[in-house]
């Protein structure tokens, strides 16, 4: 660990820091409905969307109804992704003659991309027509990032309005997120990433000769665009097969630093956005505080592992950090602090292989994600995470003090914690029993690249990141098969789509509320303590579940390299 | 069934029954109504199964799979122990009750004349039945004075023995079942049937036999079935976690990994603790109909106090006299004296007792004056005293004033002069008037003959200590709002002296009522006592609606609990009473989710030893063996449920020192100490098993 590095690690903290409040107050004017400095231009648009739709602006939905409008989009996108993926060979923008993509693929893949995971079994730049690039992916990127943020501001909405029996109107959510949000900022992003010398062209795959004669495919495309969303939407899917370690996905360290921040934006500016709906920006600092106690402690025990190296390796005069699986461009430093922040956003993109972390480096990305992608998380996916650790930490705490738990007024009450505990208990679901079956399956076991610990990390890391939408692998695994297909599809559909009803059901519930005003038997929830408590639960009552595979994962992995044994 | 009467904890009338309780507790059927205690016995059952099997067959570790059965169904049985206990306390308290509900015979009325009745057994009784009770009877079922006055000995329900008067009309006419007549007779009319009456209803609330899961129980039940599927998933997956790395774990050994994750001792103690919050409020004299209403005092806003006898003391006293000019103080002292001296209201006796302390105006006879009395009416809003022709009247200002005004009794030889000075005594009696007002005093005017003297200034005396007393609810972040029926003037300087935050002048039912809806519409919680008939709408609206046992049998069925003492006071303990009962939840849920940290600790690696050796670095707190490891977390598991059972019963005490810190407080002694103890416990407890050699 270096200075050099902690201040790299500082400058991103801080940038970030700095945006969370322009970027709350704007999204907080755009999803109240009030005007900005981009309406003049938007509105025109936004109103004839509607009016295509025939949907009416001011028409609110009861949370039954929101959801239903959600659930059949995203059922729609994914059929229309299959068919894309399914017939690419017979469309248009096909320069480089993809076949259709097998049914086992197609299906992950179209899951994956409309549940915000971006898990990818497929090279994209030898799968993958231009067309399915852009007018498949790119868009499932855009409104599925634009449902995240629309279910997060509508469980905002709950809390900030007493007696209402509409939680928001979904499609009014979507357009407006997409429109007003994505949109401006993916172009303003396109921009600067192909003045950093990001490609983005329709044109064909370019063929170089080398210096020793042979000849090169040099795959291409329009990358930029889809770069600036991956990282905005925390979608993680990559243009490339390699990611962002690939040099025309992120050449520089600006480019690093661009998407390590576009990464985390969103997702910090809603706890911002939460803040102020809810009348007090402390409220969503304390929030972005508990994830922020939460990835400085990831980040200082990834980087420092991964300093730390292999001492199997020191002992050969190896000296240095571990850089098997990383970058020279980015180093240790980057290579670990993109590793923390994509696998703690739910984003999913990496600059670095994690599976050639080191045995405890690799450990934080897992435990991340099995906290239930709530240290910010995917947009909009992290806020309403982290708001049902809230309910179950201000329902225990709440006793505590002697009162009817009651969080911001509103009372958590039977239904409550009932969808709570449901949306919790999905992740270990999804996680856990489907790498218990693949563990002891032979035609699973068979895809593990590694031999011991190490290889059931790999089965560990790929459920773990398929249920909690992130999309990352640890490499190893050979994903594409029609068991990991589908299965890690079901995964993905578990780990979005029964979270978020229940977080819908209680967004309805809490909205229809009386809030009751803060007296001195409430406790704060807005400082240290509330912080500490917050950080806690996550810790406990998300992690507890996870301790005896990450027990028989990397944690027995580290120990045995300790008594000099790899794999 | 007063307080001191309490069952201990240690008591062995409780405690042995309660051992022959926890096996009957066994019963599927009961252990249903608490999911976690019912996942133990499942699995409890389903271990001891295999042991038999193995034991036929002949398998490996028999001993140490006993000791683990052994343990798993202590924990269940320890957990049924802690109901019982909490049970058994009730029970105590419903025996003796029991004992006071003799078979009373009732004498049923059957005409209009009070002697002509017929004897029939009291649970023949039926509602609207009018019965006669006289000097030595038993009221024999609960019911209404309709006519007559009597007194009533209680103390089968208060435990107070001193007898209090029950008479028809006016706020007393409410009589229980069960209570005795001792002097005098009391036509009733039976306002409930036999099993329904208010001491049948006390014996199924004390002994818990009513008891139904509170809102905050089931929802903090969902939690622990929550969590509790959350560890069947994580120990379920590990069998094939292992086979992956080659190696196999005994059932037994998995089990009791899920038996020590899953919040046990939470939810072992979890009816006890609700059990002995109602067991409290009984044991306070205060009766709540339901549980839901004790969890509601806890959240309580805003309290509604009647300021008569809550905040000050019962009664108004006289503290002056202030005479007009003219008139020195002696003379208005004289006729004060005598105006008031039929006056048997506390007021009345007070306007006596100063005017003998500071002028030393002797009692005199009324009978030797020829005196004759005029009572107080709500419509003249004055009394006084006729006698020798002379006519003296004390009353509201407004009232003696008109009475002045309209020259009620013209005297003889009244002039212009006199006129004049009368209308200068007016202007002066009103500045005085003011003055009192405004320093939370009553004034009563005070005329003879159609001439103001002056005015007596009666006091309110705010009680010692109420205003600490309030200081501490608001730390609780409760509101007190005081209720009167005074004028704004008068209530803002008795509110400002005791110290409330807020106040309700010339209290109507009907304000009253808009008063909570108000605040009800802002959310808050509202709590009230009240024992009139007319507060039966607010008390009945009220969240938390705390009837007295000495009102009418209306205010009794609008409140949600009967303070049988009728002490308005102890509303403020009913409120720390609720919040205990919710406190001693939270911190136990805690404690118990606290607790998987050790154990993690202790279970992991010994489970994994067999194929990854190097795991044994986890076990950090040096356990000896992998199997004694194993034992002595299921031991502590068990054993904590024991250790806690006096701490759910008594109740995790409530500081007024403000929610974040009273927070901070128990997450320190709960949370921190839930993550060290069982570190320790699990140490001792198998440094113990091992020195004796059972793994």
């Amino acid at each position: 660990m270096t200075l050099n590095g902690w201040l790299q690690i500082l400058v991103f903290c801080g940038i970030l820091i700095a945006l969370v409040k322009p970027l709350g107050g704007y999204m907080t004017r755009v999803f109240s409905g009030e005007r900005t400095f981009l309406s003049p231009v938007l509105v025109p648009i936004e109103r004839g969307l509607y009016a295509l739709a025939g949907t009416n602006e001011r028409e609110e939905q009861h949370w039954t109804a929101y959801a239903f409008a959600l659930l059949m989009f995203n059922l729609l996108g994914v059929f229309v992704l299959y068919a894309l993926m399914r017939l690419q060979a017979g469309l248009p923008y096909n320069p480089a003659g993809m076949a259709a993509v097998p049914p086992e693929l197609s299906f992950n893949t179209a899951v994956s991309f409309v549940t915000n995971t971006n898990w990818q079994n497929y090279g994209g730049e030898s799968t993958m027509s231009y067309l399915t690039q852009m007018a498949g992916l790119s868009v499932q990127n855009f409104v599925s990032a634009a449902t995240g943020i629309a279910i997060a501001v509508a469980f905002i909405r709950a809390f900030s309005r007493a007696s209402g029996k509409a939680i928001g109107n979904f499609w009014v959510d979507m357009t407006r997120a997409t429109l007003y949000l994505l949109l401006p900022l993916c172009i303003v992003l396109t921009l600067v990433y192909v003045w950093l010398g990001v490609p983005q062209t329709l044109g064909p795959y370019v063929e170089a000769t080398t210096l020793e004669g042979a000849k090169q495919t040099i795959a291409l495309g329009p990358v930029a665009s889809q770069l600036a969303i991956k990282m905005l939407g925390t979608n993680g899917g990559g243009f490339f097969n390699a990611n962002s370690a690939h040099p025309f996905e992120n050449p520089d360290a600006i480019s690093n630093l661009i998407q390590m921040v576009s990464i985390f934006s969103i997702g910090a500016a809603l706890t911002n956005v939460f803040g102020r709906m809810v009348g007090n920006q402390r409220q969503g600092w304390a929030i972005l505080a508990t994830m922020g106690v939460l990835f400085i402690a990831g980040v200082i025990v990834t980087y420092w592992a991964e300093t730390a190296g292999n001492p199997l390796m020191h002992a050969f005069g190896l000296e240095g950090g571990n850089m098997e699986g990383k970058e020279v461009r980015f180093g240790i430093t980057l290579s670990s602090l993109f590793a923390v922040i994509t696998t703690a956003a739910s984003c999913g993109a990496v600059n670095a292989m994690h599976g050639s972390f080191t045995a405890l480096g690799g450990l934080i990305p897992l435990i991340n994600m099995q906290l239930g992608e709530v240290i910010v998380g995917g947009v909009g996916a992290g806020f309403y995470g982290i708001l049902l650790f809230i309910i179950v930490a201000v329902f225990v705490a709440g006793l505590m003090v002697g009162r009817t738990p009651e969080y911001l007024g509103k009372k958590i009450e039977a239904k409550e914690m009932k969808m709570a505990v449901l949306a919790i208990l999905c992740l270990p679901l999804a996680m856990l029993v489907f790498v218990a079956i693949a563990s002891v399956l032979s035609s699973a076991v068979a895809s593990v690249g590694t031999a011991g610990p190490h290889g059931f990390s790999e089965i560990l890391y790929a459920y773990t990141s398929a249920a909690a939408n992130n999309g990352s692998a640890f490499g190893g695994l050979t994903g594409n098969t029609p068991w990991y297909n589908v299965t890690l599809g079901i995964g993905m559909l578990i780990g979005r789509f029964l979270v978020i009803v229940p977080a819908l059901a209680i967004a309805g519930s809490l909205a229809a509320k009386k809030t009751v005003p803060a007296s001195a038997g409430t406790f704060p929830t807005d400082g240290p303590l509330f912080v500490g408590l917050l950080a806690g639960t996550i810790l406990i009552v998300g992690g507890l579940t996870f301790m005896p595979a990450l027990a028989l994962g990397p944690v027995v992995e580290h120990l045995v390299m300790i008594a000099g044994q790899t794999f | 069934m007063s307080q001191s009467k309490s069952a201990s904890i240690m008591d062995s009338r409780i405690l042995v029954p309660a051992v022959g309780a926890a096996f009957t507790k066994l019963n599927p059927r009961t252990l249903a109504r608490n999911p976690v205690m019912f996942v133990v016995a499942t699995v409890s059952v389903l271990t001891t199964i295999l042991f038999v099997r193995d034991l036929v067959t002949g398998g490996d570790d028999l001993a140490f799979s006993f000791q683990i059965n052994l343990w798993l169904w202590f924990t269940v049985l320890f957990a049924n122990f802690a109901e019982a206990v909490a049970e058994g306390r009730g029970k105590a308290q419903a025996d003796s009750l029991r004992k006071t509900r003799t078979e009373a015979q009732a004498k049923l009325l059957t005409g209009n004349d009070r002697t002509v009745y017929k004897m029939v057994p009291g649970t023949s009784l039926k509602v609207n039945d009018i019965v006669i009770v006289e000097a030595g009877d038993i009221i024999p079922s609960d019911g209404e004075v309709i006519e007559g006055v009597a007194s009533v000995n209680e103390a089968a329900i208060t435990g107070e023995s001193a007898p209090v008067i029950r008479e028809s009309g006016g706020d007393r006419s409410a009589v229980t079942g069960g209570t005795q007549v001792l002097s005098d007779w009391i036509r009733v009319r039976i306002t409930a049937a036999a099993g329904s009456t208010f001491l049948d209803r006390m014996i199924s609330l004390v002994e818990g036999a009513e008891r139904q899961k509170t809102p905050n129980e089931i929802a903090l039940n969902i939690l622990l079935a929550g969590m509790t599927l959350i560890f069947v998933l994580a120990t379920a997956t590990i069998p094939s976690f292992a086979a992956y790395a080659g190696g196999s774990i005994p059932i037994i050994v998995l089990v009791a990994l899920f038996v020590t994750l899953i919040p046990t001792t939470i939810g072992a103690l979890l009816s006890a603790i609700g059990i002995a919050g109602m067991d409290r409020l009984v044991r306070f004299n205060v009766l709540a109909m339901s549980g839901r209403a004790v969890e509601a005092a806890g959240d309580v806003d805003t309290l509604l106090l009647d300021k008569t006898g809550t905040i000050t003391l019962g009664n108004r006293q006289a503290t002056e006299f202030r005479p007009v000019r003219g008139v020195t103080a002696e003379q208005l002292a004289d006729a004060a004296q005598l105006a008031s001296l039929a006056d048997e209201t506390p007021e009345g006796r007070s306007i006596v007792v100063l005017a003998k302390e500071k002028y030393a105006i002797r009692a005199r006879d009324m009978q030797s004056l020829q005196a004759s009395f005029i009572p107080f009416t709500a419509q003249t809003r004055m009394s006084g005293v006729d006698f020798d022709g002379s006519q003296i009247r004390k009353g509201a200002v407004d009232a003696v004033l008109s009475y002045v005004g309209s020259g009620a009794l013209p005297v003889a030889g009244t002039t212009a002069a006199v006129s004049f000075n009368q209308s200068e005594a007016v202007r002066e009696l009103q500045a005085i008037t003011e003055e009192i007002a405004k320093a939370g005093g009553t004034p009563l005017a005070v005329a003879r003959d159609g001439r103001l003297l002056g005015v007596i200034q009666l006091k309110d005396i705010v009680k010692g200590g109420i205003r600490e007393r309030f200081a501490e609810l608001r730390r609780m972040g409760i509101r007190t709002v005081m209720i009167t029926g005074d004028n704004p003037m008068t209530a803002a300087a008795i509110a400002a002296e005791a110290g409330v935050d807020d106040f309700l002048a010339q209290a109507t039912p009907e304000n009253k009522l808009s008063l909570i809806r108000e605040e009800q519409a802002k959310g808050k919680l509202v709590a009230m006592c009240g024992d009139g008939t007319n507060d039966a709408p607010a008390l009945a609206q009220a969240d938390v609606g705390v009837a007295m046992n000495t009102g009418t049998v209306a205010a009794r069925e609008a409140g949600n609990m009967v303070d049988l003492d009728s002490d308005p006071t102890k509303l403020i303990e009913i409120v720390e009473i609720g919040k205990q009962l919710l406190m001693t939840r939270g911190a136990l849920t805690t404690f118990s989710i606290a607790n998987d940290i050790a154990k993690y600790f202790a279970i992991i690696p010994a489970m994994f030893l067999a194929f990854y050796p190097q795991l044994g670095v986890l076990n950090v707190m040096g356990l000896a063996t992998p199997q004694s490891a194993i034992l002595s977390a299921i031991i502590f598991n068990a054993l904590i449920i024991i250790a806690l059972i006096p701490l759910s019963l008594k109740g995790v005490k409530y500081r007024a020192i403000g929610a974040g810190a009273l927070l901070s407080r128990n997450l320190l002694i709960y949370g921190l100490g839930g993550i060290i103890v069982p570190f320790i416990g699990i140490k001792a407890i198998d440094m113990a098993i091992t020195a004796i050699g059972l793994a």
